[in-house]
């Protein structure tokens, strides 16, 4: 078993991280530079880790598989970044973001992570506006904000429909300053496959080189993973086709734990699969639910009819009906639910009936159309050239898809995992969103582990190791772990059998999304348990890759991160079977509100509604592997206990 | 439909490249160009040939990846969009289209359609940024910045780095590039202490990465997935001008009296 400690501070939640900092151990000037860090990974919370880490005087390291540190998959956040700055007066505080995401994670996330972050998005905000963040303004040139899902304040900053892109060249310049000064040493191209631990600690990393297939081993004092979530396990998803599990799979069978790897997000507002050949689901930021109004027909005869030809009175608007306080704007799993659900009662619209409108008449009547462009232009265009269909005259079509991994990689308080040495950061993590993430907070939770957490917090670790006598990369470890790196690699080449990598991942894919997907049930996980270990099977025995090692070879690189994910999908499928409860973005059919309970008598919640078992699961499942695929994992667990916010039914009604 | 495709096949960066063509299996007009390849690729590796190597990420036009040069135009036949967002309903069935990799000295070929544009982040490593350690920065709301000239700074910020002004110019002159990134900082008041070192810096490695220069033939705003407007070049070669003017900074000896 592993040990499990969350090394939470004592003292008043408030006061915990000042304290924390306070009585952390430093690391002198001159030694810092003593100390070798590698970071992998470059979106949000690689790169501004990387950054700061370098400004320190560390030298770092940086490993991306992109060509470019700008290109990580962070670029594509559209909505927009929290911070409990207050500037609307509409009474927001620290205190109510950190009840809002910890009410908004089912109360399922760790107390201490969420208020520290809660504190540190004040001084996220100011440090990207200083970088030169081009977020949106009022006419008085102060900053503007808008409202997300899960709160009932304004609290989100943004750029335009890219916010995700402005952080991350804010982020980027940064790192590019540190490149540029010979402080930060950058690898593109450059993809992680193992890590290295000797003795017990992390201490290197085993990269390929992906233009040349060059295998080289890199060691360090400490290893920080910032790779990104792993929901391409469901092959289409609103994520980066490259985005992938890879790095933290590896870590895990290295032995680092595997926090909640079933919780993760659907979003409700992404375009409808159009077909079989479909890559990619793409987004439509949930900012679209600040104006837009969701609805569905009332009679199941109406869905084929023009929705203009619908007339009000027949509309079903089911999230104004059924969450009255929060309408539009409900948190994205409920969103969610509730969009499968009247597409199950055969009241869905489209070709497939697996959609619902985002209607923005209303919005465009009481604002004018030219406002609603400027708020949403790019959006609309953006629907405009995947659908052919103009939102400014006809409701958008959406349905919820894959967007985001609550778990990861397990991390205590420091973001270190079980494995000493070893940093955790941003969507790889499990640490701070609980079982259901609300919108705008991945990239806050980004900033702040990168910019202000780690930096603080990995001296700590540091100061426990002699500088200047991290291992050679001669050690037996590295020549393990590039053996073993270098077997995949022959194995996938040598394997030659009939079927293309892609085609395994599309199979994956479904009975993910068949299996563990917006709803789970115990025969469906054991079903899809069986048919993932089949399929990887058949992987090993069948699966086709063309072209060399030596090379620029795209097949080579895909077969590997498949191979990863047709491990973690069954991973995955455990959890959620072994989590006899629903919470969040994880739901149990046999564990809903139905008519009989008092919750839904009072008026709490919806009979449908996730119903939580706290008595049995109010706990971090936190899995470590046993050292073969074929071998059950072993189940730790981090009891969660909740001081400061009372755990109760969650109510967006 | 059905098309076919005439596409620029090349080993690696030292071996010479060739055209060759390929019919494409039946296809949906709602496709993406790029799920368009995917399909043909598959149908390539079924067949034991290797797959057309090219560029993507995102799929929705931000990460800058995606990079084909479309029957002669980079990113296809649209204004303002990516590759990725290039629908087969833009084309006939029974086209023929020519497909090739982004062309510039500066972009090296690492495969197919597969091209290397690290020279533009070496530009940034020279100077797109403004100087702010971590932890330093004043309140956000402290220095209000006109609607306007934020605006107009984040019209410049959305450039995507994806090199399309560059293949798209007879001299391969990255100008828009930098003008994009020199403008966004340098409009903003964040951006004023560092903007004519900046610029120098910038258009200095633009030169030794081996771009060419501007003759303002406008060919690169035609083909910005954003639609980034040449008055930014303009912009840029004032400021430029004026930081020639202005010289290098004196050294100012350090220490004191301490
Ligand atoms: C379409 C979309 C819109 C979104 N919008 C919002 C929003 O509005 N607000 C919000 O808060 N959140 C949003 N999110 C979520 C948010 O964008 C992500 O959770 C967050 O950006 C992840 O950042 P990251 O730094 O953890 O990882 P990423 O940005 O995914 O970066 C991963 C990095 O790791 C590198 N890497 C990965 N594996 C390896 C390896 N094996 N070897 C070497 N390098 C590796 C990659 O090259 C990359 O640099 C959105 C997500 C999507 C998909
Ligand atoms: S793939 Fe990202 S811009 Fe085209």
């Amino acid at each position: 078993m592993a040990t499990l400690n969350s090394n939470v501070p004592s003292g008043p939640i408030a006061q915990k991280w000042e304290q924390y900092k306070f009585n952390t151990k430093l690391i002198n000037p001159a030694n810092k530079r003593k100390y070798k860090i590698i970071v992998v990974g470059a979106g949000l919370a690689g790169s501004s880790a990387a950054a700061t880490l370098a400004e320190l005087g560390y030298e770092v390291h940086n490993f991306v598989f992109h060509d470019s540190p700008r290109r990580a998959h962070s670029v594509a956040a559209q909505g927009g970044i929290n911070a409990a700055k207050n500037y609307q007066n509409d009474g927001d505080s620290v205190r109510r973001l950190f009840y809002d995401t910890i009410k908004g994670g089912d109360f399922r996330a760790r107390e201490a992570n969420v208020h520290r972050l809660a504190e540190v998005s004040v001084n996220i905000i100011d440090q990207c506006v200083a970088q030169g963040v081009p977020f949106a303004r009022e006419y008085g040139g102060l900053l503007d904000n808008r409202s997300f899902g899960g709160a009932q304040v304004s609290r989100t900053f943004y750029a335009r429909g890219q916010t995700g892109q402005q952080l991350l060249l804010g982020a980027y310049s940064a790192l590019a300053k540190m490149i540029g000064a010979g402080a930060v040493k950058s690898y593109t191209h450059a993809e992680m496959l193992d890590l290295v631990v000797v003795d017990g600690h992390a201490k290197g990393i085993i990269v390929r080189n992906l233009q040349t297939g060059e295998i080289t081993r890199h060691n360090a004092d400490a290893v920080v993973l910032a790779t990104g979530g792993y929901g391409n396990v469901y092959n289409l998803s609103t994520y980066a086709r490259g985005s992938n599990a890879t790095a933290i799979w590896r870590a895990y069978k290295r032995g680092a734990c595997f926090g909640n790897p079933c919780y993760t997000q659907i979003h409700p507002t992404c375009i409808p699969v159009s077909g079989d050949y479909q890559s990619k689901l793409t987004l439509m930021s949930e900012s679209l639910r600040n104006d837009g109004r969701v609805w569905v027909p009332k009679k199941k005869e109406d869905c084929k009819k023009r929705p203009q030809d619908i007339p009000e009175e027949d509309r079903d608007y089911y999230l104004e009906r059924m969450y009255s306080a929060f309408g539009n704007l409900a948190p994205r799993d409920i969103a969610s639910r509730a969009a499968k659900m009247v597409c199950d009662e055969g009241r869905g619209i489209g070709e497939t009936g697996l959609g619902v409108y985002l209607d923005f008449a209303d919005a465009i009547q009481r604002l004018g159309e030219s406002k609603v462009r400027e708020r949403y232009g790019n959006l609309f265009a953006m629907y405009h050239e995947i659908t052919n269909e103009d939102a400014y005259r006809t409701p958008m079509r959406i349905y919820p898809a894959v967007h985001y991994t609550m778990g990861g990689l397990w991390v205590d308080y420091n973001l270190m995992s079980n494995l000493p040495g070893l940093f955790v950061l941003g969507e790889a993590n499990f640490s701070d969103h609980g079982a259901n993430r609300l919108g705008a907070s991945a990239l806050m939770q980004g900033l702040s582990d990168g910019y202000f957490v780690l930096p603080a917090t990995i001296s700590g670790y540091l100061a426990s190791q002699n500088p200047g006598k991290r291992p050679k990369t001669d050690h037996e470890s590295f020549k393990e772990a590039e053996e073993n790196v270098q077997n995949i690699t022959k194995k996938l080449l040598n394997n030659k059998g009939k079927r293309t990598p892609a085609s395994f991942h599309k199979q994956l894919g479904k009975i993910m999304w068949e299996y563990c997907g917006m709803a789970r049930n115990k025969a469906g996980l054991e079903k899809g348990i069986k048919e993932i270990a089949a399929l990887r099977e058949e992987y090993w025995k069948n699966v086709n890759v063309l072209g060399g090692a030596g090379e620029w070879n795209q097949q080579l690189e895909n077969a590997g991160r498949i191979a990863d994910f047709l491990e973690l999908g069954e991973l995955m499928c455990r959890d959620a079977l072994h989590r006899e409860e629903s919470c969040g973005g994880h739901f149990r059919e046999e564990y809903q509100y139905t008519k009989d309970d008092p919750e839904v008598q009072q008026g709490l919640v919806n009979p449908g509604d996730v119903k939580r078992r706290d008595d049995a699961f109010a706990y971090v499942a936190a899995w470590e592997y046993a050292g073969s695929v074929d071998k059950a994992p072993i189940l730790n667990k981090e009891p969660l206990v909740y001081e400061e916010v009372h755990m109760s039914t969650r109510s967006y009604k | 439909m059905k098309v076919k495709l005439k596409v620029w096949r090349q080993k690696d960066r030292n071996s010479p490249g060739e055209f060759k063509t390929y019919e494409s299996p039946a296809l949906n007009e709602n496709m993406s160009f790029l799920e368009m390849l995917d399909v043909v690729n598959e149908e390539l590796a079924n067949k034991g040939e290797e797959p057309i190597a090219f560029d993507h990420d995102c799929r929705e036009g931000i990460c800058g990846t995606c990079s084909c040069v479309i029957n002669g135009k980079p990113h296809g036949p649209h204004r303002g969009v990516a590759t990725c967002q290039t629908y087969m309903r833009s084309f006939k069935d029974g086209d023929t289209i020519v497909v090739e990799p982004f062309r510039a000295k500066a972009f090296p070929i690492i495969k197919d359609l597969v091209v290397d544009r690290k020279a533009l982040d070496r530009i940034q490593f020279a100077g797109g940024f403004i100087s702010v350690r971590t932890g330093s920065a004043p309140d956000a709301n402290s220095i209000p910045v006109p609607k306007e000239n934020a605006d107009l700074a984040m019209d410049a910020a959305q450039c995507i780095q994806c090199g399309a002004c560059v293949a798209a110019c007879k001299n391969a002159s990255a100008m828009l590039f930098v003008a994009a990134k020199v403008s966004h900082l340098g409009l903003l008041p964040q951006g004023q202490p560092e903007r004519y070192k900046r610029v120098k810096a910038m258009v200095a490695q633009m030169d030794a990465e081996g771009f060419g220069a501007c003759t303002v033939t406008g060919s690169c705003e035609a083909v910005c997935p954003k639609e980034i407007s040449l008055d930014f070049i303009a912009r840029m070669n004032r400021d430029y001008a004026v930081a020639l003017l202005k010289g290098d900074p004196k050294p100012i000896s350090g220490g004191g009296a301490g």
